[in-house]
């Protein structure tokens, strides 16, 4: 068992602890560089020319005016590039959906508008930008088709699923009968808009052409294996070619799951001039490649005066790409957070002309969990129960598709705990009721759930004989957290203080590690830090053993703690060795361990295992101007075993504010007839601003998970996912009004 | 962004000798706007002519009123204690625009000629009238939730971005612009034009001048005035709706009144008809509605931008309603008064 690699060989003292991020200091003073930061002797700079059509091909590029500018190195466009992989699925990276990768400057066929069609390379970035605007392309339009609701009906159950995504369960009971006989009936539709990550930093890759011929690449990448794997195939590399690294990154929501153009193109202009190239993307160019696809979701739910659920359906359609089936768990939760006997889900999609969408902070639950969550509180004002009464009535202790208990499911404490901060008690329940001068007052709330994984990961130990501790492995810090967590983990192991320890991350020369992406770096990478560190520990141990006149003579392993930085048995202090005194007396200069983790197996057989949350929004509307503040948001967390306080507090607080970004601002605009998305930048495409951000309370429940020896559960996603369906259920109980349309603006309460 | 020159320019006649004639070359002061519109190929200037060294940023008591330098920095405007207590919808109007560290750099000038917000306008791969006199106005039947309701033309239904020129026109300042030609006076209501079949002119100054400062008249509206910005978001976001409201009050008789909207033409919006309906009126909110249902009576809604005319009619009536009371819209704290 799993279990049995528990932290005896250390005392727990900074897991669970408020601790500040180790990289904090590195990332305010500006020496954390980020991929297109990095710089080499030599370097040349890419600019993208993007596609204006977003279907098409392309007749004529004239370069010759690009070409003409001093400085400019080489225009590369799908007429002069090198040879590279003909076939699109040696594009494929690990996180790819079923279909045939994007092949940038492959050939004339567009397929996107934002489509890359020319790289201008030269000395300066100032060079290639400008030389960029003289680049003329003519092309030859189609009618692109980008709107999901003009051919929903087309749409279809995806023939090839998706590898971690779990197609919806087969349908139980008599969902379509259930419903009709139900004394109370409801079927609304939900829609969520388009939905683009827009992290601070940009796409970015720096590909630094190293003396001996192979390569360093600094890529914006949330997992540089991937990155090495993708250009492996796609430019027949061998591994050993191809160094990749991601240090820090400027957030990534899924947004730097996959290799993106800009680190073709930079590598693809290495090898043609063979000197080492940057290519950062523009803003603008930010919207050129994944995005929350929008959807159109139909829930049904029936029920008697009891509340009990007779009946749930849930319908989900949203978009694709033309060349890849992009898929995420937006129904399976419906089958899931309650306990029903007929429920029926599906899901399916419809291609449109734009690049595949992809993985956006808890892809699937953002969207399918809006749509659920506002159905419940319809119904709980339809049957007059309160909705956490209601929720309560439908509660499940096992998943109802797997029929397997969860490991761990403390969502009634975020209930309690939640209700009680918030002070849920004192809710009138009545629309309208509630009113502070001239705005209306509203309370809502939701559930929120998502997936507690674990992927198979490896982690690096190296104890040097001055006592410090180096542990990594090549997952990326993707700016939650992980390096602090893991240094966390590692000084606990070995009794060492904090800066003893050293946390290396997303370097390709580390142990492999698995992409950092659906809130299981924490349960992966953790867990294997700590093998490997319990492995050191064991090691030094031994040696500490065998020295001479050794104080631990004749002691088991298990009798002894390590702390300040000394082998002790437990509770006889004056029996101890420094970890200094044992490296030197042995005559090394390290002992180093490497171990991987994987997932329990016997537990995932028994249990099934989901963090859970309870939302709780307050928001104030000014009764004629229709504008909305949401003044207090209470999140209640079941995500096991804390390891740092602050910084999950810290993953839960931004989670709620994009949760309120997606209520209330974002959306990508897209015009159908140009299938151009229309408000790419940052003054027009909504994020919250600090106006729109107020009292945000975050509580985490006690919960005691056995899945991994951590006990953690992840935190990365769950903080988002019913954030818009509590503001949502809160803005009707203020105004009486439904909006089931992401993001609820201003103009949709008005016309309500 | 292209390439281009750059000169810098030490007095008022330097910088108009350094644009000489050229059509090709733009004064650039703080840039908050000319730049972005640069990175997206939208201003293409072969010649920058940096003026912000020019004797233009004092504010200086004039003809009863101020007279502001065009150089003044937004932020140094608005925080003036001159302007805070002689004209606090001034200094309301720009506290609610951008953020600031954009109105410390964006100049008083440089406001009052920054460009469209429109989509379309920003996109050089998309045809616009504004841009690109005779390809078309994509926004019509396109995306223009945000666009005009009133003064629009079958080509360009862009809208004035500036939350400050809406309060200098409610205020009815002067704009002084010199030129090779010499110096002139432009009243604040003719300074910008609306579209009409040449929506590529914003405003109605000549080739070759600069603005040198804003003159503003006295006034005696005391703290009956507000500036009521209503966006998608609570702060950093542009006008959907912003009235500038002032009113000059004989108990609660209306002895004057100053309206004009931002983000609903091509230029802030007044209609002096509305504001004669109001004097000699009691303040009351039948007299604002019947004042907004004047303004909005020859708005005109676009595919998506229907909303803006009674969100324009809502925010007209509880401006004014601010403006009676005395109790102006605070600017810090985003509950609506």
């Amino acid at each position: 068992m799993a279990t049995q690699i528990s932290t005896s060989a250390g005392r727990d003292r900074f897991v669970g602890g408020a601790l500040s991020r180790v990289d904090g200091p590195a990332k305010v003073t500006g020496l954390a560089k980020y991929a297109g930061e990095f710089s080499a002797e030599n370097l040349a700079h890419g600019y993208v020319v993007s596609s204006t059509v977003a279907k098409g091909r392309i007749t004529a590029i004239d370069v010759s005016a690009a070409e003409a500018v001093p400085g400019v190195l080489k225009v590369i466009t799908h007429q002069n590039r090198p040879s590279v992989a003909g076939e699109a699925k040696a594009y494929q990276d690990m996180v790819a959906p079923p279909g045939l990768p994007f092949r940038p400057l492959y050939d004339e066929t567009i397929v996107f508008s934002g489509q890359p069609v020319a790289l201008v390379v030269a000395e300066e970035f100032e060079t290639a930008r400008h030389a960029a605007s003289l680049v003329t392309v003519t092309y030859e339009e189609d009618t692109p088709q980008t709107d999901i609701a003009a051919i929903a009906d087309e749409a279809y159950d995806p023939p090839k699923k998706r590898s971690g995504i779990k197609p919806p369960p087969k349908p139980w009971g008599d969902a379509g009968a259930a419903f009709d006989g139900a004394p109370i009936k409801l079927r609304q539709q939900y829609r969520i808009a388009h939905e683009h990550h827009n992290p601070m930093e940009p796409q970015a890759s720096t590909v630094i052409v190293e003396d001996d011929g192979t390569y360093t690449v600094y890529d914006k990448i949330q997992g540089v294996a991937n990155t090495q794997l993708y250009l492996t195939n796609a430019f027949g590399l061998k591994p050993e070619q191809v160094r990749c690294l991601s240090p820090y990154m400027g957030g990534g929501f899924g947004g730097a799951l996959r290799p993106q153009y800009q680190l073709f193109l930079a590598m693809l202009a290495a090898q043609d001039l063979n000197r080492s190239v940057r290519v950062v993307l523009t803003r603008d160019q930010m919207w050129s490649f994944t995005y929350r696809p929008g959807a159109i979701q139909t829930v049904s739910l029936g029920t008697d005066g009891s509340g009990k659920l007779q009946a749930i359906r849930h319908d989900a359609v949203h978009g694709t790409s033309t060349y890849e089936d992009y898929q995420e768990n937006i129904v399976n939760w419906s089958g899931i957070l309650y306990a029903c006997d007929n429920v029926e889900l599906t899901y399916r999609l419809a291609k449109l002309d734009t690049p595949t969408p992809g993985d956006m902070r808890a892809p699937g639950a953002v969207t399918g969990i809006f749509a659920l969550e506002t159905a419940m509180d319809e119904l709980a004002c339809a049957t007059g129960i309160d909705p956490i009464q209601l929720r309560l009535i439908n509660y499940t202790e096992t998943d109802p598709v797997e029929e397997k208990p969860f490991g761990s499911k403390a969502l009634k404490s975020c209930f309690e705990q939640g209700a009680e901060r918030f002070g849920w008690s004192k809710r009138s329940p009545e629309p309208r009721s509630m009113r502070d001068g001239r705005e209306l007052v509203g309370w809502g709330m939701a559930t929120g759930i998502w997936e507690s994984l674990m992927m198979q990961s490896s982690a690096r130990a190296t104890l040097t004989a001055d006592g410090r501790l180096e542990v990594g492995n090549s997952t990326a810090d993707i700016g939650t957290g992980t390096y602090t967590i893991l240094t966390q983990i590692a000084a606990d192991a070995l009794g060492l203080p904090m800066d003893h320890v050293t946390t290396k991350l997303g370097d390709t020369n580390l142990a492999q590690a698995p992409v950092a992406g659906g809130s299981w770096t924490a349960a992966s990478s953790g867990t294997a830090v700590m093998k490997a560190c319990r492995k050191v520990a064991e090691q030094a141990f031994k040696l500490a053993r065998g020295m001479d006149g050794s104080p631990l003579a004749n002691v088991d392993f298990e009798r002894v703690v390590f702390a300040n930085g000394r082998i002790e048995v437990a509770g006889d202090a004056s029996r101890s060795v420094a970890l200094t005194d044992v490296l030197k007396a042995a005559g090394k200069d390290k002992i180093e361990a490497t171990e991987s983790a994987s997932p329990d197996k016997d537990f995932k057989k028994k249990y099934e295992a989901y963090t859970h949350s309870a939302v709780f929004a307050e928001v104030k509307i000014d009764e004629d101007l229709g504008i909305v503040r949401v003044t207090r948001v209470v999140s209640a967390i079941a995500a096991g075993k804390i390891l740092n306080t602050k910084t999950a507090r810290s993953q839960i607080m931004g989670a709620v504010v994009m949760g309120i970004g997606s209520a209330l601002h974002e959306e990508s605009v897209l015009d159908h007839r140009l299938g151009r998305f229309m408000n790419r930048n940052l003054g027009e495409y909504h994020v919250p601003a600090h106006a729109d951000v107020h009292d945000i309370d975050v509580i985490f429940v006690e919960e005691e998970d056995k899945a991994n020896p951590l006990g953690v559960k992840g935190v990365g996603e769950i903080g988002i996912v019913g954030t818009a369906a509590a503001i949502g259920n809160a803005i009707h109980h203020a105004t009486g009004k439904r909006i089931r349309e992401l993001p609820i603006t201003v103009d949709k309460i008005l016309a309500a | 962004m292209n390439r281009f020159d750059y000169v810098r320019a030490d007095t008022v006649a330097d910088a108009i000798k350094a644009l000489g004639g050229d059509p090709n070359a733009r004064f650039i002061a703080g840039g908050t706007n000319l730049v972005d519109l640069m990175k997206y190929n939208v201003e293409k200037p072969g010649r920058l002519v940096d003026i912000t060294r020019l004797p233009l940023k004092s504010i200086e008591e004039h003809a009863g009123g101020l007279r502001i330098g065009a150089l003044v920095s937004n932020a140094d405007l608005a925080y003036d204690e001159r302007i805070q207590a002689r004209y606090p919808l001034l200094a309301s109007a720009i506290l609610a625009g951008a953020s600031a560290q954009l109105r410390n750099a964006a100049s008083t000038g440089g406001n009052l000629n920054q460009r469209t917000r429109c989509y379309y306008f920003y996109d050089e791969g998309t045809p616009c009238n504004k841009r690109e006199p005779g390809s078309g106005c994509p926004a019509i039947g396109g995306v223009n939730r945000i666009h005009a309701i009133l003064g629009a033309s079958e080509s360009c239904i862009a809208t004035n971005p500036s939350d400050m020129c809406v309060a200098l026109a409610a205020l009815e300042a002067t704009v002084q612009v010199s030129g090779p030609e010499g110096d002139r006076a432009i009243a604040f209501a003719d300074y910008h034009r609306l579209p009409g079949d040449d929506p590529s002119k914003d405003n109605t100054i000549k080739p070759g001048e600069i603005v040198v400062s804003v003159d503003l008249p006295p006034t005696d509206y005391g703290q009956h005035h507000t500036y009521l910005k209503l966006r998608d978001r609570l702060s950093y976001a542009f006008a959907l709706v912003s009235v500038a409201a002032a009113l000059e009050l004989d108990g609660q008789t209306v002895k004057t009144a100053r309206l004009a909207l931002g983000g609903v033409a091509h230029k802030p919006w007044r209609n002096l008809e509305a504001e004669a309906l109001l004097q000699g009126k009691s303040a009351t909110r039948e007299s604002f509605k019947a004042a907004a249902d004047l303004v909005l009576r020859e708005a005109k809604p676009q595919s998506e931008n229907g909303f803006k005319i009674e969100l324009a009619r809502r925010a007209i009536v509880r401006g004014l309603e601010q403006a009676a009371a005395g109790t102006p819209q605070s600017q810090s704290d985003k509950r609506i008064q």
